[in-house]
C-alpha cells in the first residue's frame, strides 16, 4: 500500500464512523455508538502509523507525496482538486490527532455513559476528528479551507452539545462567530497568494512563491497577515480569544480534545505549513511572534484569578498556544511542533483529571467549592501532578524540553526578540504558579463534604441538577447532562486513557533532549528543507542558561503556590485587597469581552435594529411595497368606476366614441 | 330635391335618436329611439341607392328593417319578462351588472 | 311638386322624431313614431323606392308598432320625471340631458359635414330617371329579382334571424306555468346538464329565486 493510500484510509475511517453512527443513532443499542466511534479512530491511528512507516521508507528528499482523488472543477483559472499531501508535518499531525482522539473517545465512553445524547455525541466527535484530519492532510488551499470550516462547525456542535442550556448555546454561537472571522481571513489570505501564484496546490505554491514574490512585498504580507487572522481566531489568541473560556460549556472530553489538543493547534499547523510564505513576509512573522508572546502573558495573568477549574486550564491552553505561535513565527518550527505534541498529552490529561474531579463534585466546577480530594481521588491526583509538572516545565517531564527549545530559538534570533524571550520566561513562572494553585486548592486542605463521602465510598449525587455557572435548575433528559457522573477511580476506560496520556506526558520529551537526540527535528526536516531558520542551534551557553532558568522558575513557582495556598491562604486574600485594581483587571479578563461588545456587538445590533425598524418598515414595506400596491389599487378603482351599470351612461360613451371616431376621420379628409 | 336634403333629414333623425337613447329612462322609449336611429340609417341608404341608381341600398334597407323587427321582438320580450318579475321598468334602476 | 311633398314629409319625420324623444307617456311616444314612420314612407316614395315604402308601412308601422302598442298596454305607461335627481350614484338627469344634447348636436354636425361635405357630385343631383315598366328601379319585381339572385344569402340569413327572434321572443316572455306541465315532476326533472352544474344554478328562474 502506498503512503498516500494510508493517508486516504486515515480520512476514511472517521468519516465512516460518523456516517454509521449518525444514520443509526436512534437504533444503535447500548454503548455501541461509543465502541464504533472509538474503533473508527483507533483504525485511523493504525492507518496513520502505517503512513508513518511507509513514509520513512522513502528517501528524505522524496517525502512530500501528494495524491488527488478527483478533480472537482477546473474553471476560471482555478483548479480545484480533492488532494491530500502526505509529508512529515502532516503525518506528525495525524498521529497526534488520531492518537489523542482515540484516548479521548475511550474516556468519553465512561464519562457520558448516563447521557441521553450518547450516540449523537460520538457522531459529532467522529465528525470533528474527520474534519481535523482533513485539515492537516489537505494538499491544497481549498481542502484546507473546507477542513477549517468543518472543524469550526464541529466545535460549535460540540460546545452546544447540551443544547438546552442557554449558556452552552450562547457559547457555541460566540465560538462560531469568532471562528467565522478567522475563516474570512483565511479565504482572503488565500486569495492574495493565489493572485500571484495562480495555483491552489501547496507544493506548487511553495515552489513558486520565492520566484513570484519579493520579500516584504505588499501582497504577500497582506496574505500572510490574513492567514494569521485565521490562525489567531482558531487558536484563540488575542484579540480573537474570547470564545475559548466560554467554550468550556461543552462536556469535558470535548474541551480536552478540541480546545486543548487538536483544534486550537490548527493555527500553529497553519503557520508551520505556510512557513515558505511567512519567511517571505517578515512583518507577518513578527506580528505573529508578538501576538503569541502577549497572549501567553495575558492568559497567564487571567488564569491566576479564575475560580472555575476548567477555565484555569482553558487559559493555560491559550497561554501555551501562545508559546507555539511565537515559536513557529520566529522560525522554531520543530520546537513549536514538539511543544504541540507534548502539550497535547499533558493538557488532555489535565482536562481528563478535571472531568474526574467534576464528576466527584456531581457537576460542580468551582474551585472555591473543591478542597482536600487527595485521599478520595488518588489516581486523579497523580494524573494532575504529572500533568501539572509537565505543564510547569519541570525536568524530566515533557513540557520542560519543548518549552525551553522554543525560548532558546527565540533568544537566538537576537535583537528585539530578547523581549519575547523574557516574556516567555515570565509566562513560565506564572504557569507554574497558577497550575499548582489549581492543584493545591482542589486536592489539599480540609476535605469538603463530597470528598469525605467519597473516602467513605459514596459518590456524591446531586439531587437537583443545576447549571454550574448560573445555578439554574435543569433536568437530566436529552439536551442536559445525564443523571450520573463518573470518576476515574471507578471507570476502567477513563483510567486506561489517562494512563496512556500520563506516560506520554512523562516520556514524550525524551525524543528531543538537547545534545542527546533530535528525533523531531530530523523527522520534520524534509518539510522544512530550504528554510534558513530551521537548522538547530549552535549556542550552548544560552542553552544551558535557559534550561537552568526554566527549572528554577518552575520550581519557585511551585514553591510560591505551595506557600500561599497550602500554608497560608490569607496571603492570597490580602494580596487581592491590596492589589484590588490589578485583581479586577485580571478577573474581568482584561476587559476584552466588554471591548468587543462595545466595538462590534452594539453597533451591529443597532444597525440591525435600524434596518428592521426604520429602513425595512418605512422604505421597503410602506414605500416600495405599499406604494406599488397603492398605485395599482387606485388605478383599478378609477378604472372600475366606469362599470357603473347605468345603461344611459354606456350609451353616452358609445355615442361619444362614435362622434370621436367620425371627428377623426373628418379631419383626415 | 337633391339627394343632400334627404341626407340632412337622415342625419337629424339619427342624432335625435341618439340623444333620446341617452336621455330617456323607460326601456320602451329607449327602444323607440333606437328605432329612430335605424330609420334614419334606412333613409340614408335609400337615398344613396337612388343616387347610384342600383338596388343595393334598398335591399340593405329591407334587411335593416328585418333586423329591427327581430330586435324589437327580443327587446319587448325582455321588457315583458322584467315586468313579470315586478322589477321597476327604469333603465337607471336595472344596474346589477356593475363593478 | 316633389319639393313641397318633400318638405311636408321631412317636417313630419322630424316632428315625429322630436315627439318620440320628448313625450312623457310611452303610448304617445309610440304614436309619434308611427307618424315618423309614415313620413319616412313618403320620403321613400319620393326616392323611387316603392317596394321599400310599402314594406315600411305594412311591416314597420303596421306590425312592429302594433307589437309596441300591445306591450305598452300590457306594461303600462308610467310617468317618468326626467329632471328628477337619482337616488344613489349615477349621472343626474339634468347633467346627462345637457350632455346628451351636446353629444347629439356634435354627432349631427359631424354627420352633416360628412354627408354633405363630400366630393360626391351626385349628391347635388336628382338621381336615376323615372322609367315605368316591370323591371324598373324600385319596383317589387326589381327588388325580388335582386333578392333571389345577388342577395340570396342575405335573404336566407335574414329569414333565419327572424326564426331565431321569434323563438327567443316566445321563450323570454312565456309564463312559467303557461306552457307544458309545471308540476313537481317537470320542475325537478334533471337532465345530464343539471348534474354537471352546481346546485341552485341554471335557469333564470332559479337565479331570481322563483324556482327551487
Amino acid at each position: 500500500m502506498t503512503t498516500t493510500t494510508f493517508g486516504w484510509l486515515v480520512l476514511l475511517f472517521p468519516l465512516l464512523g460518523t456516517l454509521i453512527i449518525a444514520s443509526g443513532y436512534r437504533v444503535l443499542p447500548g454503548r455501541s455508538a461509543g465502541v464504533i466511534g472509538t474503533s473508527a479512530i483507533g483504525l485511523a491511528f493504525l492507518a496513520a502509523l502505517g503512513a508513518l512507516i511507509s513514509l520513512q521508507s522513502h528517501s528524505p528528499a522524496h517525502r512530500e507525496l501528494a495524491s488527488s482523488l478527483w478533480n472537482y472543477a477546473n474553471t476560471v483559472g482555478v483548479n480545484a482538486e480533492v488532494a491530500i499531501l502526505v509529508d512529515p508535518l502532516s503525518v506528525f499531525m495525524i498521529l497526534i490527532v488520531s492518537g489523542i482522539s482515540s484516548m479521548i473517545h475511550l474516556y468519553s465512553i465512561s464519562y457520558l455513559d448516563a447521557d441521553r445524547g450518547f450516540a449523537r455525541y460520538f457522531a459529532y466527535l467522529n465528525f470533528f476528528v474527520f474534519s481535523m484530519l482533513l485539515l492537516v492532510l489537505a494538499g491544497n488551499f481549498l481542502l484546507l479551507i473546507v477542513g477549517w470550516a468543518f472543524v469550526g462547525a464541529a466545535s460549535y456542535l460540540l460546545i452546544s452539545f447540551w443544547y438546552r442550556r442557554t449558556t452552552a448555546t450562547r457559547a457555541g454561537i460566540k465560538a462560531f462567530v469568532i471562528n467565522v472571522v478567522g475563516d474570512a481571513g483565511l479565504v482572503l489570505g488565500t486569495y492574495f497568494i493565489f493572485k500571484h501564484t495562480h495555483t491552489l496546490d501547496f507544493l506548487a505554491t511553495f515552489n513558486a512563491a520565492p520566484h513570484v514574490f519579493h520579500s516584504g512585498e505588499a501582497d504577500i504580507v497582506a496574505g500572510c497577515l490574513l492567514l494569521l487572522v485565521g490562525a489567531i481566531a482558531k487558536s484563540a489568541q488575542i484579540p480573537l480569544h474570547t470564545w475559548l473560556p466560554d467554550a468550556m460549556e461543552g462536556p469535558t472530553p470535548v474541551s480536552a480534545l478540541i480546545h486543548a489538543a487538536t483544534m486550537v493547534t490548527a493555527g500553529v499547523y497553519l503557520i508551520a505549513r505556510m512557513h515558505v510564505l511567512y519567511e517571505l513576509a517578515p512583518a507577518a512573522q513578527d506580528t505573529g511572534a508578538v501576538i503569541g508572546a502577549v497572549t501567553l502573558l495575558l492568559a497567564g495573568t487571567i488564569a491566576l484569578v479564575q475560580t472555575d477549574i476548567k477555565r484555569v486550564i482553558a487559559y493555560s491552553t491559550m497561554s501555551q498556544i501562545g508559546y507555539m505561535i511565537m515559536g513557529v513565527s520566529v522560525g522554531a518550527y520543530a520546537a513549536g511542533m514538539f511543544h504541540l505534541m507534548t502539550h497535547a498529552f499533558f493538557k488532555a490529561l489535565l482536562f481528563m483529571g478535571a472531568g474526574s474531579i467534576i464528576g466527584a463534585m456531581a457537576g460542580e466546577q468551582s474551585l472555591q467549592k473543591m478542597s482536600g480530594f487527595r485521599k478520595a481521588l488518588p489516581f486523579t491526583f497523580a494524573c494532575f501532578i504529572i500533568g501539572g509538572l509537565a505543564l510547569s516545565g519541570i525536568p524530566p517531564f515533557s513540557g520542560f524540553f519543548s518549552k525551553d527549545e522554543i525560548l532558546l530559538v527565540t533568544g537566538e534570533r537576537g535583537g528585539w526578540h530578547w523581549i519575547l524571550y523574557v516574556m516567555g520566561y515570565m509566562g513560565a513562572f506564572l504557569t507554574a504558579i497558577y497550575t499548582f494553585r489549581m492543584i493545591f486548592r482542589a486536592f489539599y486542605g480540609d476535605p469538603v463534604a463530597e470528598a469525605r463521602e467519597l473516602e467513605a465510598g459514596y459518590l456524591h449525587h446531586a439531587e437537583v441538577p443545576t447549571n454550574p455557572a448560573t445555578g439554574e435548575v435543569e433536568d437530566t433528559d436529552v439536551g442536559f447532562p445525564g443523571p450520573h457522573h463518573t470518576i476515574a477511580e471507578r471507570a476502567l476506560p477513563m483510567r486506561v486513557a489517562m494512563t496512556v496520556l500520563a506516560i506520554g506526558a512523562i516520556g514524550a520529551g525524551l525524543v528531543q533532549i538537547p545534545e542527546v537526540d533530535d528525533v523531531i527535528t530530523t523527522f520534520l526536516r524534509p518539510t522544512f528543507a530550504g528554510s534558513p531558520l530551521y537548522e538547530p542551534h549552535t549556542r550552548d551557553g544560552l542553552l544551558i542558561f535557559g534550561l537552568i532558568l526554566g527549572t528554577v522558575l518552575g520550581l519557585s513557582g511551585i514553591a510560591i503556590a505551595y506557600r500561599i495556598w497550602v500554608r497560608r491562604p490569607s496571603i492570597a486574600v490580602t494580596a487581592r485587597e491590596r492589589l484590588a485594581p490589578v485583581y479586577e483587571l485580571f478577573a474581568h479578563k482584561w476587559y476584552f469581552d466588554e471591548l468587543i461588545d462595545a466595538l462590534v456587538v452594539r453597533p451591529a445590533a443597532a444597525a440591525g435594529r435600524f434596518a428592521t425598524g426604520t429602513f425595512e418598515r418605512v422604505f421597503v414595506q410602506d414605500t416600495l411595497v405599499g406604494g406599488s400596491t397603492g398605485i395599482v389599487r387606485a388605478g383599478s378603482a378609477a378604472v372600475r368606476a366606469v362599470q357603473s351599470g347605468f345603461l344611459r351612461y354606456y350609451a353616452a360613451l358609445l355615442v361619444l366614441g362614435v362622434a370621436g371616431v367620425s371627428f377623426y376621420f373628418l379631419l383626415q379628409t | 330635391m337633391s339627394i343632400g336634403w334627404y341626407l340632412a333629414v337622415s342625419a337629424i333623425v339619427f342624432a335625435l335618436g341618439a340623444a333620446g337613447v341617452m336621455v330617456r329612462r323607460s326601456p320602451l322609449v329607449v327602444l323607440l329611439c333606437l328605432e329612430l336611429m335605424l330609420n334614419g340609417a334606412n333613409l340614408a341608404l335609400v337615398a344613396f341607392s337612388r343616387m347610384w341608381g342600383n338596388g343595393d341600398g334598398q335591399i340593405f334597407a329591407l334587411v335593416v328593417m328585418t333586423v329591427a323587427a327581430c330586435e324589437v321582438c327580443i327587446g319587448l320580450g325582455m321588457v315583458v319578462a322584467i315586468y313579470r318579475r315586478q322589477l321597476p321598468i327604469d333603465v337607471d334602476e336595472l344596474r346589477e351588472l356593475q363593478g | 311638386m316633389s319639393a313641397v311633398l318633400f318638405f311636408i314629409a321631412g317636417f313630419g319625420a322630424i316632428a315625429g322624431a322630436v315627439g318620440v324623444v320628448v313625450l312623457r307617456d310611452p303610448f304617445y311616444a309610440v304614436l309619434a313614431l308611427v307618424v315618423h314612420l309614415l313620413s319616412l314612407a313618403v320620403l321613400f316614395l319620393l326616392l323611387r323606392a316603392e317596394f321599400v315604402a310599402a314594406v315600411q308601412v305594412v311591416v314597420y308601422a303596421g306590425a312592429v308598432m302594433v307589437l309596441y302598442v300591445f306591450v305598452v298596454a300590457y306594461v303600462g305607461g308610467r310617468e317618468e320625471p326626467l329632471g328628477e335627481r337619482l337616488r344613489g350614484r349615477g349621472p343626474a338627469g339634468s347633467t346627462l340631458r345637457l350632455g346628451a344634447a351636446i353629444l347629439g348636436g356634435a354627432l349631427l354636425v359631424e354627420l352633416l359635414i360628412a354627408l354633405l361635405g363630400t366630393g360626391l357630385k351626385a349628391v347635388d343631383g336628382d338621381g336615376a330617371p323615372y322609367a315605368p315598366g316591370p323591371h324598373t328601379f324600385g319596383t317589387p319585381a326589381y327588388i325580388g329579382q335582386l333578392l333571389l339572385t345577388r342577395f340570396l344569402l342575405v335573404f336566407e340569413a335574414a329569414s333565419f334571424l327572424l326564426l331565431i327572434a321569434a323563438v327567443g321572443g316566445v321563450v323570454l316572455a312565456r309564463r312559467r306555468g303557461g306552457i307544458g306541465e309545471d308540476d313537481e315532476r317537470e320542475r325537478d326533472r334533471l337532465t345530464p346538464l343539471d348534474l354537471a352544474r352546481p346546485r341552485e344554478t341554471g335557469t333564470m328562474a332559479e337565479g331570481v329565486g322563483t324556482r327551487r
